[in-house]
C-alpha cells in the first residue's frame, strides 16, 4: 500500500521543500521506494535542494500534457537507489496541470513506489489544489511565528475541508535560547493553538543552510536537523519515537518557587 | 505582583493575538464586522438600559469540548457592564 503524502504550509519560506527532501531521503534510506513531486510550476526548488538541478530533461509539465512518458522524467537521486524525483516546470505557470491531471499521475506513481511526496508551493490558490489532489496525508510546517501560525491554521481548515484524515504538524525554526527567554513560542503553545497532532520540531540550525547549498539533505546526520528530521522520518512510519527536550520555557518564577521547594 | 517583576513576554502577546486572530478567521468574521455587531448591540440594548459602551466585550468563541478542532458552532458572546437597570 503506498501513500501520498503533500508538504504545505500556507506561507512562503517556512521549509516546505527542506522538509520534502529530507524526509523524502530519510524515507528512501530506510528502504522505501520513494517519489518526491515539486509542484511548485514556475518556481521549482527541490531540484536544487536535492542537488539534481542539472539531471532535468523532462518534467511534471511534459508528463500531463504527454511529451513523455512518467519513466522519462522522474531523476533518480545521486546517492540513493530508492529515491526518484519529479521536477516542476520552470517556464509556465501554476494553471498548465489541473488536479484531475495531477490525480491520475499520482495514481500511476503509485503502483511503483512506496511513498510518493508532494512539495507544495505557497498560497492557497491553483497551485495548493493541485499539489492536494492525489494526497490522502498531510505534513503542515509551520515556525514559531504569528504569520506562519495564522497561515497554517488556514491550510488546516482547507484541508479538513477536504477531507484529510491525517494532518500532522512539524514546527521548523525553533530558537531554543528565545524559547527559554519567553520571547518565542514553545511547541507546546503551538500545538495548543492549531490543535493538530505534532510529528516533528526541528531546531534552528546553521546546518541546513550548508546542506542547501551542497545540495545534499542532512537527514540521518549528527546535525540537530538531521537528528530531528530523521525522528520525523521514523514517525511517518508509525514508529513512537520520543520528542527531544530542548524548549521547556522556564520562567523566573518557576526557578524562584523551585529553590523553595526544594528547602 | 508578577507584573511588577516582570514584562509581559513577547510569546505572550503573540499567544492573546493569535488567539483573537483565529477566532475571526475561522469563523470568517473580520474585525470589522465584529465592530459593527458590537455597535449595533450597543444600541439595541441601550433603548431598555444604560450600558456602558465604552467597556462592552463581544467575542466569538469555539463551543463545546468534544476535542479537536471544533470549529463549526461559534457561539456569540457579549460581556456588557449596566449602569442603570431602569432608564
Amino acid at each position: 500500500m503506498s501513500e501520498v503524502i503533500v508538504v504545505t504550509s500556507g506561507k512562503g519560506g517556512v521549509g516546505k521543500t527542506t522538509t520534502s527532501a529530507n524526509v523524502g531521503t530519510g524515507l528512501a534510506k530506510m528502504g522505501k521506494k520513494v517519489c518526491l513531486i515539486d509542484t511548485d510550476i514556475g518556481l521549482r526548488n527541490l531540484d536544487v535542494v536535492m542537488g539534481l538541478e542539472n539531471r532535468i530533461v523532462y518534467n511534471l509539465v511534459d508528463v500531463v500534457e504527454g511529451n513523455c512518458r512518467v519513466k522519462q522524467a522522474l531523476i533518480r537521486d545521486k546517492r540513493n537507489p530508492n529515491l526518484y524525483l519529479m521536477p516542476s516546470a520552470q517556464t509556465r505557470d501554476k494553471t498548465s496541470v489541473t488536479p484531475g491531471q495531477m490525480v491520475k499521475m499520482i495514481e500511476h506513481l503509485k503502483t511503483q513506489f512506496d511513498y510518493i511526496i508532494l512539495d507544495c508551493p505557497a498560497g492557497i490558490e491553483q497551485g495548493f489544489q493541485n499539489a492536494i489532489a492525489g494526497a490522502d496525508r498531510a505534513l503542515v510546517v509551520t515556525t514559531p511565528e504569528v504569520s506562519a501560525i495564522r497561515d497554517a491554521d488556514r491550510i488546516i481548515g482547507l484541508l479538513e475541508a477536504n477531507e484529510f484524515k491525517k494532518i500532522d504538524l512539524i514546527i521548523n525554526r525553533l530558537k531554543v535560547e528565545m524559547v527559554k527567554r519567553g520571547d518565542m513560542m514553545s511547541s507546546a503553545d503551538v500545538v495548543d493553538i492549531l490543535s493538530i497532532p505534532l510529528i516533528g520540531i526541528v531546531p534552528d540550525d546553521e546546518n541546513v543552510v550548508i546542506s542547501t547549498n551542497q545540495g545534499e539533505p542532512l537527514v540521518g546526520n549528527s546535525t540537530p536537523a538531521g537528528c530531528a528530521y530523521q525522528n520525523i522520518c521514523h514517525r511517518v512510519l508509525g514508529k513512537d519515537v520520543p520528542f527531544m527536550e530542548f524548549d521547556k520555557s522556564i520562567s523566573f518564577w518557576t526557578k524562584v518557587t523551585g529553590i523553595f521547594h526544594k528547602i | 505582583m508578577r507584573h511588577l517583576f516582570r514584562r509581559k513576554r513577547s510569546k505572550e502577546i503573540a499567544k492573546d493575538r493569535l488567539k483573537i486572530l483565529l477566532i475571526s478567521d475561522r469563523v470568517n468574521c473580520s474585525p470589522e464586522v465584529m465592530e459593527m455587531i458590537k455597535a449595533d448591540i450597543a444600541k439595541v440594548i441601550s433603548k431598555y438600559m444604560k450600558i456602558d459602551a465604552r467597556n462592552m466585550e463581544i467575542q466569538i468563541s469555539k463551543t463545546g469540548t468534544k476535542g479537536g478542532r471544533n470549529v463549526k458552532n461559534p457561539t456569540l458572546y457579549a460581556n456588557i457592564p449596566i449602569l442603570d437597570l431602569n432608564k
